[in-house]
């Protein structure tokens, strides 16, 4: 919520009950005609139902929950103004805060090693950690032209789609197989990616963003109706699974099978937690590749991009080479998670690239914090674990899904890890202290 | 021709020919030309508005002038005409390198990463289009250690180097304006051009900023373009000083000759506020 | 030649409520330079309070079209405006000098909030609303095809008119209007004028969700049936009307919806119906590329 706390001494309860029911007043407002007033179809025409009870409870629990926000907001206020060291302990947790960060990291890792082990017979688990990997290795992917270029990408999804198409017609038509097919799928992205930021390069920030975003909804036009190509709003589907390495996952039979291979009793869950350990590997990488990158020149300079294109020109950079490379590295790596996506599924249609994908993604990259890694993994998690723990209420989760999206970023404007660590540090090349 | 300032007989490092900038009607800088000796500091002053900054921008590709031509003399690459040079080639070929009035630091960055950046070319060759930088590869490694070295060098140079992990934003406005100026040299410039320098500064730092110029042209012999309003910097460290107003070269020579050249008693005297100041510093009744 | 007047009437009216959605971009960038990415979404609200206007009206015996139009306009833009406001207060106000990343991710959250809060309490189906114009004059006929002036398509080009010249005197002649420009300029110094830059940017929303509002009715009218994805696409196409005008621009942002609407009427007619909106997004692009400032925006110059 928004700090609407007024500077000076805490407000008495009278006052807070007239901003109180100011605040309800505004909620009746908005809610008379959407809560109070509804329609419903009947027999073709349409007639007005009115819910008053349901509104007075919504008023009732604004009311309420504004006073309680406001009570906790003015008691946390309260006791920050009693420390009057506030701002140097602010700078040892955040000192604390990197150690915490990393060590944090490790144990994600860990647990993303033997999550699988530990829950082999939970098929719905494994595959919802599946999802989040994939938009883990999304929004890494993404993190690169977002959160490192600052190039505001709204079309992310477009690069998803073409790697995931590009391995469903390279494995139909052509017979290629998995692991084949992921590189070259990802070139193919790549390109895609450069034919985007070619035009791009000129385009400031807001106008970079919808461009992007008419880039996504051409891609996704263009999948929905050139049907002789992508099959339409069909889709495409038998796509083959990816195999242990040439050992399909299949009941024994004649070919070798990866059960038979390995003595072990066939069971669908092979193939699930096999898949599971592909994305997590790919997401490894990737996520190896562009640590490594943000530490190399190339890295450097998107982020120095995001901070001054006309001060790097100024210092001799080829800003148009550093975007291009931003452009192309990120769509590389969306369209490698648009491969395994493909492969998972067994079937993709043009549904699955809309632009609420987008949104999401960059809602990951934003939410994470720009630049973070870690970040993304925790975005991925609350934006795959909300709609999953909202799923017994599932008409909420959605909305609850665009709340959190509104109070993150009203809590924390910066994402949720926003602390940018050096590249390089002087003590370090020293050997002195910084 | 131009006429050539006391300071340079010899060929001059970089030579204005009839520059000339038009937005729409208004001409910002108008047939200027002038010439930046060698291995000298040359100033260029003038009222706000003078076309100062435009200059510059002229000089670095960030504006492609409506007529004439800039032409640089590198010592290996011969003759370069910088008005037909995208700015980051004036930067990355012809060496020429500024500084912006209102700083243009990578904030975020640390002040050691922003002079990193400035090394990106030599770098980015090195890491063999990150390949070699992906790999660890000993050569990239060397050539970090050498970048490293080299930044290291010039913030002890500038009494930096106890800022170097600090994010740049974060420093206060003088020291933001010498990282820019590290930053800048980290570029090997064989012309550095400052825009505003001291702006900003308090008295002591813009005495520290006179002696960090002219130990530039001594030790590192660079050649250093000012555009600069305080006068204190300008008259004591210049060789050579450019008068614009309103896009016009008024007058051109030693700070002797501008401190007496009644042009330019005249351009500024026109201004009420600024002429006072300006007047004073010219005949030293302000100390 | 029927047929394309037909296409020339339809693209006008199309793009006339593009044109007013459009106004309300372009005015929310104007003055605090974000994208207001549930503007559209507000749209859809305002076409919702509408439907439930015009049924509610049906159910009370209402038969005069005059009348339940008008009151139905009242209450849409009313209650719209409202939500405006609320939109710019939770999500847009607290994040006010952040980046510029945090406003646009916020309003995406609210875009998708909006969507499902109307999908839960209105429902997900298509909403069908009666025929309440019908007829229309016939133009011209030509080997057998008649082309058709509905009254409809007359009264959206009408109350457009209408609101434009009514929100022209606003902004130029009023004293709010010069405070909305004063702002869009330079908020710190209009701030330090004494105007309260608060209220400004508020009553700038709750303007341009009236619009909105209008457009929501008027497509209510025209089609017939609304339901809680409409906000979506039109909300990009009169974005990409916006920026095509130039944006920033209220004339330009009207230009730009009318060009998108005939665009969109011919394209379908001539080309390809299943294309039309790639052609939107295309020539977004190419203009983007090409005039960067749109139509009628004024070119910027590079600031070093």
């Amino acid at each position: 919520m928004p700090p609407f706390v007024a500077a000076g001494d805490a407000p008495t309860w009278a006052e807070r009950g007239r901003d109180a029911a100011g605040i309800a007043l505004i909620a009746l407002l908005l809610g008379i005609p959407m809560i109070g007033l509804t329609t419903v179809d009947q027999g073709g025409a349409l007639r007005v139902l009115t819910r008053w009870p349901l509104l007075a409870a919504f008023v009732a629990a604004v009311f309420c929950g504004r006073l309680l926000l406001r009570h906790a907001l003015d008691l946390l206020k309260r006791r920050r103004r009693g420390r009057p060291g506030a701002a140097a302990e602010d700078e040892e947790s955040g000192r604390r805060g990197v150690r915490m960060i990393g060590w944090a990291g490790w144990l994600a890792f860990g647990a993303a090693l033997v999550l699988p082990l530990v829950f082999s017979d939970n098929r719905y688990v494994v595959d919802t950690a599946t999802t989040v990997l994939i938009y883990v290795m999304l929004g890494w992917g993404l993190n690169v032209v977002v959160g490192l270029a600052g190039l505001l990408d709204l079309g992310h999804a477009a690069f998803y789609a073409v790697g995931a198409y590009a391995y469903a017609l390279l494995s139909t038509q052509f017979g290629w197989g998995f692991w084949a097919a992921l590189p070259v799928a990802g070139l193919v992205a790549a390109v895609f990616g450069l034919a985007l930021g070619w035009p791009c390069l000129r385009l400031r920030g807001d106008y970079l963003a919808i461009v992007t975003l008419g880039f996504g909804e051409i891609v996704r036009v263009a999948l929905v109706n050139w049907t002789d190509f992508s099959g339409g709003p069909n889709g495409i589907s038998s796509i083959p699974r990816p195999s242990f390495f040439g050992l399909p996952f299949a009941p024994s039979g004649d070919a070798p099978t990866f059960a038979a291979s390995f003595g072990l009793e066939f069971s669908p869950m092979h193939r699930i937690i096999f898949l599971y350990y592909v994305i997590l590997a790919l997401s490894l990488l990737t996520n190896a590749l562009v640590s490594r990158l943000r530490r190399l020149p190339a890295g450097r300079a998107w982020e120095a991009m995001r901070e001054d294109e006309i001060a790097c020109r100024a210092l001799g950079m080829n800003v148009t080479n550093v975007k291009l490379s931003a452009f192309a590295l990120g769509a590389m790596l969306g369209g490698l998670a648009g491969v395994f996506f493909a492969a998972r599924q067994g079937f993709i249609s043009p549904e699955s690239f809309t632009f609420n994908e987008s949104a999401i993604i960059l809602s990951i990259v934003v939410l994470g914090g720009m630049g973070s890694q870690l970040g993304v993994v925790l975005a991925s998690l609350v934006l795959v674990l909300i709609p999953e723990i909202g799923r017994d209420f599932s008409e909420y989760r959605m909305l609850l899904f665009g709340a959190a999206m509104i109070l993150i970023m009203v809590w924390r404007p910066g994402g949720i890890l926003s602390r940018r660590e050096p590249t390089l540090r002087h003590a370090a090349a020293e050997g002195g202290h910084a | 021709m131009p006429e050539t300032g006391a300071a340079g007989r010899a060929t001059p490092l970089l030579s204005v020919e009839r520059l000339t900038m038009r937005f729409g009607g208004l001409a910002a800088i108008d047939d200027l030309s002038m010439d930046v000796p060698a291995n000298r500091i040359t100033a260029v002053i003038g009222p706000n508005g003078a076309g100062k900054t435009t200059f510059f921008n002229c000089l670095t590709g960030f504006y492609k002038p409506t007529a004439g031509s800039v032409r640089l003399n590198h010592p290996e690459r011969g003759a370069l005409r910088l008005e037909s040079l995208p700015s980051h080639e004036v930067a990355s070929l012809a060496r020429v390198v500024r500084t912006f009035q209102n700083i243009r630091l990578f904030s975020k960055m640390t002040v050691l990463e922003n002079l990193v950046v400035a090394q990106h070319n030599v770098l980015q060759r090195a890491s063999r289009f990150s390949l070699a930088g992906l790999l660890g590869l000993p050569s990239y490694r060397r050539a970090e250690a050498r970048a490293l070295d080299k930044a290291a060098d010039w913030l002890r140079r500038l009494g930096l180097l106890d800022k170097a992990d600090v994010p740049a934003g974060g420093l206060p406005y003088g020291t933001q304006r010498r990282v820019e100026i590290a930053r800048a040299l980290c570029v090997d410039p064989l012309l550095l051009c400052l825009d505003e320098p001291a702006a900003g500064l308090n008295p002591r730092e813009s005495g520290e900023l006179n002696e960090l110029l002219l130990r530039l042209v001594e030790e590192a012999r660079l050649t250093l373009l000012l555009i600069e309003h305080d006068m204190s910097v300008v008259m004591n460290v210049s060789d050579h000083i450019c008068v614009l107003n309103y896009g016009r070269k008024i007058a051109e020579g030693t700070p002797e000759e501008i401190r007496n050249d009644p042009q330019v008693i005249k351009a500024y005297l026109g201004e009420e506020d600024a002429g006072d100041t300006f007047w004073t510093v010219l005949t030293g009744t302000r100390s | 030649m029927a047929l394309a007047l037909q296409q020339l009437i339809n693209g006008l009216t199309l793009g006339a409520v593009y044109g007013l959605i459009a106004i309300g971009y372009t005015m929310v960038y104007g003055i605090i330079g974000m994208i207001n990415f549930a503007h559209g979404d507000i749209y859809m609200v305002g076409a919702f309070i509408a439907v439930t206007g015009f049924t509610l009206l049906a159910a009370l015996g209402v038969d005069s079209v005059a009348f339940a139009l008008l009151v139905v306009l009242v209450m849409a833009v009313s209650f719209t405006s409202a939500y405006g406001w609320a939109v710019e207060r939770l999500a847009y106000r607290p994040l006010r000098g952040s980046t510029r990343l945090a406003p646009l991710i916020s309003a995406i959250g609210m875009s998708i909030f909006l969507q499902n809060m109307v999908q839960l309490t209105q429902g997900a189906r298509v909403k069908p609303v009666p025929p309440m114009i019908t007829g229309g004059v016939d133009l011209l006929t030509v080997d057998g095809f008649t082309a058709r002036l509905s009254y409809s398509q007359i009264l959206i080009v009408t109350v457009t008119v209408a609101l434009l010249a009514a929100f022209t005197w606003l902004i130029t002649r009023t004293s709010f209007g010069r405070q909305q420009r004063a702002c869009e300029q330079d908020r710190t110094m209009t701030a330090l004028l004494g105007i309260d830059v608060d209220r400004t940017i508020s009553l700038t929303f709750m303007l341009g969700a009236a619009l909105a509002a209008v457009a929501g009715v008027m497509v209510t009218v025209y089609y017939g049936v609304v339901d809680f994805y409409i906000g979506f696409v039109a909300g990009i196409k009169a974005f990409t009307a916006a920026v095509l005008g130039g944006i920033g621009s209220l004339p330009g942002a009207m230009l730009g919806g009318l060009l998108i609407g005939l665009i969109e009427a011919f394209w379908s007619n001539y080309l390809s119906a299943e294309y039309k909106d790639m052609a939107t997004f295309g020539i977004l692009i190419l203009v983007l590329v090409f005039r960067p400032s749109g139509l009628l925006g004024r070119p910027e110059v590079e600031k070093v």
